[in-house]
């Protein structure tokens, strides 16, 4: 049987980009307020598991061409490596440093090393719940 | 500070990382993990120098000050475990090299050896409670994984048991340290044994510390072993070996840690229960070690009994027993390591585990039957070889402390010992030899120069005792004095 799924396809595409945006939003202001990589991960996988559940898996995998697996490990390889990363400045290990700039257009903003450390935390959320989701769907 | 502290766990976490992406480049990955391992042996060696000259290192992440921060604390004993953890892996890989196929070794099998051996070296060095538990963690899902790859239906048996019982017993764990935060306010180790020592060991200490007690038997297999034997037996002989040589003597390392850091002023109450236990496990172990005619579940029933020898060090508590204790776990890890490829070795030429099957080995495989025999004999804690120095000690510690049946059963047990692998020996390897010239299996090399390598360990640790007597020495000395370990981790900058 053929259903119909123009309304789920046409809502989905919609809701997808403001997931997006609230995850982009959760991970950046984590850094002094509730959110941060892990959330903001968890929320970017359920834009990615939305999609997979509104369109098919192979459409889907053909238009977001990448191995979770290897998100996830990429992810873990920046978290750690941050930790490495003190190791160049003489200090100890997972040592993290911020500092105020001016930028264009943003104004005096705070850069921290733990944005790199997070980012790598969302990646592996979402590569882990990404591989998840999928190989349960394999299975069955 | 010294940022080499962390290596011994960072090192095998970072390698375990970039080798998902060699997936199939099966050599990148091979030699990456083999000498991550050796690497790590050498860091650890000059650690154990530094630590002579400049007493207990520490090194607080993130510039974190204690009791506030996490931190990685190392002493001799520690790092004498990180050592051999090192040299254990490192030959157990290279054993993987010839044995494992390349089905495992495309599904991330050495991404996850790195992982487990991160883990168990954070557990040695850690200074936090709370990370000791995440350190757990990270070897404990590390074995899922390498428990469960293959997917053969005993497999799948044995995998549920063991991850039920670990994932229930982390729960404890985790149960335990709740109830010490709540009722000390730290989770630095230190502090913890500060704080108990300023308030006394209150009745409710004494409890939660049998939660932990009972945390610990559960992952070491003290008393609480039931899941150990057939879990044991059902992974590849390379990660049977891993997980014989290092998994229970992490809780064991813990369950020392926990009993002579914090825990160690109601011994009557505490030290008594861990000697029953202990009591019982060599009891228990023994009979089942000679009951089995799998020669497995003969090797697996050894590492119980051994468990509850290192434990009888530690309850009676004299520096002697302590030092026989760290004599001993050093030795365990290298001799059941070398015990459980030498079994699996068999097997893989035989393509059988039961006794009665098989006779006559040493005529077709001469060497492998030698390194069996010295074994035996290092098992049993026959003077030249690395287990007799422990004994001695552990049973000298027994005497000086009255201990009289501990004893008893500490020696008795070893002779249940030697009978279960002599069986071994006498079925397997003597007698009329049952493989005609010409079905003999070839014994390649990656087999043998590993067990090679670890029998030439098990006759240089009993042959050197001397040189390493002064590290155990100190070890031993830490343990007894916890002040030291606090001043170092609260009171040095």
């Amino acid at each position: 049987m053929k259903t119909n799924n123009v309304i789920l396809h046409a809502v989905v595409k919609l809701v997808v980009f403001i997931i997006l945006t609230l995850s982009v939003y959760l991970f950046l202001s984590g850094h002094h307020k509730p959110g941060g990589g892990f959330i903001g991960g968890l929320v970017l996988a359920s834009a990615f598991v939305l999609l997979f559940i509104a369109f098919d898996i192979e459409a889907i995998r053909k238009a977001i061409p990448f191995d979770f697996k290897r998100v996830a490990a990429l992810g873990a390889f920046i978290s750690v490596g941050t930790g490495f990363g003190s190791l160049l400045f003489g200090e100890n290990f997972l040592t993290q440093a911020f500092g105020y700039f001016d930028l264009p257009f943003f104004g005096t903003t705070e850069l921290t090393t733990v944005t790199i450390f997070e980012t790598g935390v969302a990646l592996v959320v979402v590569g882990v719940v990404v591989t998840i989701i999928l190989s349960i769907v394999e299975d069955v | 500070m010294n940022n080499l502290l962390v290596m011994p766990m960072a090192l095998p976490v970072l390698a375990g990382i970039l080798l998902i992406f060699f997936r199939n480049h099966i050599q990148v990955q091979r030699w990456t993990s083999f000498i991550i391992m050796l690497v790590n042996a050498g860091i650890g060696l000059y650690l154990l120098q530094v630590i002579q000259t400049e007493g207990i290192l520490r090194l607080d992440f993130g510039g974190w000050e204690p009791p506030f921060g996490i931190l990685f604390v190392a002493d001799s004993f520690s790092i004498l475990l990180v050592i051999t953890t090192s040299i254990v892996a490192a030959v157990c890989l290279l054993y993987a090299f010839s044995s494992i196929g390349e089905s495992y070794e495309k599904m991330f099998f050495y991404s996850f050896v790195n992982f487990l051996v991160a883990g168990v070296n954070g557990s040695f060095l850690t200074g936090d409670l709370f990370n000791l538990y995440v350190c757990f963690e990270i070897m404990l899902l590390a074995s899922y994984i390498l428990i469960v790859l293959g997917g053969k239906k005993v497999q799948l048996r044995e995998s549920i048991k063991y991850i039920v019982i670990n994932v229930l017993s982390s729960w404890f764990f985790l149960v335990a340290i709740a109830y010490l935060y709540g009722s000390i306010g730290t989770l630095n180790m230190a502090h913890i044994s500060e704080r108990i020592a300023e308030t006394g060991q209150t009745p409710l200490l004494t409890v939660i510390s049998m939660v932990f007690l009972t945390v610990f038997a559960l992952k070491s297999g003290l008393l609480l072993y039931f899941w150990l034997p057939r879990s044991y037996i059902v992974p590849p002989v390379a990660v049977a070996a891993l997980f014989g040589g290092l998994l229970t003597k992490v809780g064991i390392y813990a369950m020392i840690r926990v009993f002579t850091l914090f825990f160690y002023h109601e011994p009557s109450i505490t030290h008594t229960i861990i000697g029953v236990m202990a009591a019982v496990t060599l009891i228990t172990g023994s009979i089942g070690a000679v009951a089995y005619k799998d020669i497995r579940l003969i090797a697996t029933y050894n590492v119980v009994i051994a468990v509850g020898f290192i434990l009888v060090g530690l309850a009676v508590g004299t520096p002697e027993a302590i030092e026989g204790s760290i004599y001993y776990l050093i030795h365990d890890m290298i001799v059941k390591t070398l015990l459980f490829l030498l079994v699996g070795t068999v097997i893989a030429l035989t393509s059988t585990s039961k006794l009665d099957e098989m006779s006559g080995l040493i005529q077709n495989y001469p060497v492998l039957g030698w390194l069996f025999f010295i074994v035996v004999f290092s098992l049993a804690g026959v003077p030249p070889l690395s287990g007799f120095i422990g004994k001695l000690l552990v049973s000298l510690g027994a005497i000086e402390a009255g201990s009289y049946v501990l004893l008893a059963l500490a020696l008795i047990s070893s002779i249940f010992v030697l009978y279960s692998v002599l069986r071994i020996l006498l079925h397997c390897f003597w007698g009329e030899t049952m493989i005609s010239s010409e079905d003999e299996v070839p014994l390649n090399k990656g087999r043998l120069i590993p067990c090679l390598i670890l029998t030439g360990l098990t006759i240089g640790l009993g042959l050197g005792a001397e040189y390493l007597s002064p590290y155990v020495e100190n070890a031993a000395y830490t343990l007894l004095n916890p002040e030291v370990y606090i001043d170092a981790v609260m009171y040095k900058d």
